[in-house]
């Protein structure tokens, strides 16, 4: 699998394959915020789309802008950009998702110079027909104001041409998605994770072609014989900084086949219709993807999204991994709590902060779980 | 059956109250903030005997289409300010948490989720809704915290979403705003089953208008040196502009209150006895410790003259059209204090430095409000650089009296105000 070892050494080190990149390719590099962000019309605009991922390593700088009651996401993000290991970056986006991104993108716009800044002010409801006319208006707005940023024209054609990638890149990992999860022998969760945080960083076209070569390859693995009896679980919860949390889970008897995550199916989920305008379709795949909890639709439409997953993927139960100070997910937590209770399906939470407790003291907690299952 | 006859003869008592206070209120020449939201709480809390609607609202919403309807609008948020002030708010927070809620989640949210719950707080809890009215126009928490209650109550919830004006009120979120205030409109005539009555909006609008422009005047007051109120004065008569605004009692609230002000400014008296100094507080009061901090304060002849807080409520008044209510109302919700970039406050805040003349700047760094809080820190590098004025940020909560450490924020309070002596006694 080269392919995949090409991909997660980007991944391990992204600032290193962006600066080769942009060097080898004159392109211009954008970032971007949030799974809410077009990075369609990024891509289109003949510039890369790169997500922000907050930092590895601690916060300092950060502090002089953000309280420590700011997520560590956010500060994170902040953190990288101040100590200039953004420098590389010629435009940011800002989708509107929560209270504390919102104001990143202020203190950014006031303290982060030489490069381009745009927010992308989404509506919060979707289940509207003055919020689905504002938020396909938006994308108007972001196409001219990106075209104008970038000194480059945004046709339909080109969108439409960057539309496809997306979706064939959507659909392969879909396709992945599923093969994982009928037999997770055959990659492991970590890996997993790479490949779809390579999927935001990465020159799409290639990306596209290396994530074909490797879902070809695993087409093709035969199913181990026997299964290690692995319980099957489902992680909730927003951007998942800790990749490590995979590999404990499996090291603890279970395995992830399935997740309602920002950096997992929230990303891929959902395809674009092709034969309508290219604006309407993108507008509309936000309209019916899987919500995050800072988005309105309908009361009980994350707990019923979880449950449905929790059925599909024949789960046996639900990490939620909160990260402290999310407040739109730990609003959520309660209900979903009790939603699944009902249905009995156990479930357990993990609170992270910027540094998950140590491996032995997780993988304990994990056991415990997976034991009860 | 038993409870709920008990239930019933409570509801007919605090009805009879209510009526009995209107009654006396008559006859009383000076009528105080308690006898109005007394009476207020009295008709809210016996509406199901009366009919009347109830209708849950966040502080940022548009209350008059509510007035107009006759439904009687309840803050829960200003409920939360009761819970703080009562020193309920750890308690109350404490039972959110046994229910799952994150200790780290806005205060107001946690006391009144548990308050739904437990029919706590000081007043036994609130009204039960009929609807919901929520507009995150201040933050994105009340969005999640309407859902809760939307599911707890099993009522209606309407959601007016305000686009986030970083630099610009585009005409996009115009369209977009100004249209969810017909759906507004729609909604409350479903709710409530009858057609909405536009002329009566117009009175309302009028009313609320005029309510504004003399919560503006309150707040003038204070430019006087010495300032006839303080800050904290401002968090207790702010109550009326918050959830009565477009009826009459405001007006004759602070038209009284106005006057009361003036007559305090020709007769030279403060509300700081000897005013050395004059401060400007940031964000929302705490409200457990309002006392300690005004006496503290006072204790360095040092007065809070003014806040961005209340100022919320006459702050957008520069977009209000009476003649075009509906829409200049979309745009005075969009872009009011909290609504804006953090460069647009800071501008607010040099005005008000000026304004008020003040000698010191203080921020409550608010852990249960971070559209409010975030940003603080470079809104008081612009206003050291842009004014030199000595600021002072003290982290706190709101609500939840657990995060208050007295003394520490009491010793910073006075090295801050050593600092401030020194300063203005070179001048």
């Amino acid at each position: 699998m080269k392919k995949l070892t090409e991909l997660k050494k980007v991944v391990s080190d992204p600032y290193a394959y962006v600066r080769k990149y942009k060097k080898k390719s004159g392109k211009k590099v954008v970032g971007y915020f949030c799974s809410y962000a077009p990075e369609e019309l990024i891509w289109a605009a003949g510039a890369l789309p790169l997500r922000m991922f907050g930092t590895n390593g601690g916060i300092h700088l950060a502090d002089t802008h953000l309280q420590s009651y700011c997520c560590s996401l956010v500060r994170g993000i902040l953190e990288e950009a101040l100590a200039n290991r953004l420098d590389f970056l010629d435009g940011v986006v800002f989708p509107h998702t929560c209270d504390s991104f919102q104001r990143l993108s202020d203190i950014w716009r006031l303290n982060i110079a030489d490069q381009f800044h745009i927010d992308v002010v989404l509506p919060v409801k979707l289940n509207t027909p003055s919020a689905k006319k504002y938020l396909y208006d938006v994308l108007e707005k972001f196409r001219k104001d990106l075209a104008a940023a970038l000194g480059v024209n945004i046709t339909d054609k080109m969108l439409a041409k960057s539309i496809k990638t997306y979706n064939k890149i959507r659909a392969l990992i879909s396709k992945l998605y599923e093969l994982r999860s009928k037999n997770p022998e055959i990659l492991s969760g970590a890996d997993f994770h790479a490949v779809i945080k390579a999927a935001m960083i990465m020159d799409r076209d290639y990306f596209l072609e290396a994530l074909s070569e490797i879902v070809g390859q695993l087409k093709k693995a035969k199913p181990a014989k026997v299964t290690n009896g692995a319980k099957r679980l489902v992680l909730s919860g927003s951007v998942c900084t800790h990749p490590d949390i995979y590999d404990i889970i499996e090291n603890s008897g279970g395995v992830v086949v399935g997740d309602d995550l920002c950096t997992g199916y929230r990303y891929f989920e959902g395809i674009m219709n092709e034969k309508i305008t290219p604006l309407k379709a993108i507008s509309t795949r936000y309209l019916e993807r899987v919500i995050c909890p800072a988005k309105h639709l309908q009361l009980k439409e994350r707990g019923k999204n979880l449950i449905r997953m929790v059925k599909e993927r024949k789960a046996d139960g639900v990490v939620f991994l909160l990260l402290k100070f999310c407040d739109p997910h730990a609003f959520d937590y309660p209900y979903i709590k009790e939603m699944l209770e009902a249905k009995k399906i156990p479930c357990m939470l993990l609170d992270m902060e910027a540094e998950l407790p140590p491996a032995g003291q997780l993988q304990t907690r994990f056991e415990t779980f997976v034991q009860i299952l | 059956m038993k409870k709920s006859i008990s239930d019933f003869l409570k509801m007919v008592l605090i009805f009879l109250a209510g009526k009995f206070k209107k009654f006396t209120m008559r006859f009383k020449k000076s009528k105080t903030m308690k006898d109005y939201m007394m009476v207020y709480y009295s008709d809210a809390k016996s509406a199901r005997l009366t009919g009347k609607k109830v209708a849950w609202i966040t502080s940022g919403g548009p209350v008059e289409p509510l007035i107009a309807m006759n439904v009687i609008p309840i803050y829960p948020e200003n409920h939360g300010a009761m819970i703080g002030a009562s020193k309920m708010g750890g308690g109350l927070c404490e039972t959110a948490e046994a229910m799952g809620y994150s200790a780290d989640l806005c205060s107001y949210a946690r006391s009144d989720i548990a308050s739904a719950t437990v029919n706590g707080g000081p007043i036994g809890g609130l009204p039960k809704p009929d609807m919901l009215v929520c507009c995150n126009n201040i933050c994105g928490t009340v969005l999640k915290w309407y859902e809760v209650q939307a599911r707890y109550f099993n009522v209606p919830l309407f959601f007016l979403d305000t686009p986030f004006c970083h630099t610009e009120y585009t005409k996009e979120a115009a369209k977009y705003v100004r249209a969810q205030f017909d759906e507004y409109i729609v909604f409350l005539e479903n709710a409530c089953k009858k057609k909405f009555d536009f002329e009566r909006l117009k009175e309302v609008g009028h009313l609320s208008h005029q309510g504004q422009l003399l919560w503006q005047a309150v707040l003038d007051t204070a430019m006087h040196k010495p300032s006839p109120m303080s800050a904290f004065d401002a968090f207790y008569h702010l109550a009326l502009i918050v959830t009565l605004r477009g009826t009459k009692d405001v007006i004759d609230y602070y038209t009284w209150l106005v006057a009361y002000m003036k007559n305090r400014i020709a007769r030279g008296i403060g509300a700081v006895p000897n005013e050395k100094y004059r401060l400007l507080w940031d964000n929302i009061p705490i409200w457990h410790r309002t006392r300690w901090l005004s006496e503290k304060f006072a204790s360095h002849n040092a007065c809070l003259v003014a806040d961005t807080y209340t100022t919320a409520w006459c702050g957008a008044l520069k977009y209000i059209d009476e003649n075009k209510f509906l829409d200049s109302m979309a745009e005075a919700h969009a872009r009011i204090y909290l609504n804006i970039g953090i460069d647009e406050m800071a501008k607010m805040v040099l005005e008000m430095i000026d304004k008020y003349d003040v000698d010191g700047f203080v921020l409550h760094s608010n852990r249960s409000c971070k559209p409010y809080s975030f940003g603080q820190l470079d809104i008081q590098s612009i206003v050291e650089k842009e004014r030199g004025l000595p600021c002072l940020m003290i982290e706190s909560d709101m609500t939840d009296e657990r995060s208050f450490s007295e003394s520490q924020i009491s010793t910073r309070i006075d090295a801050f105000m050593e600092i401030i002596k020194e300063r203005k006694d070179k001048k």
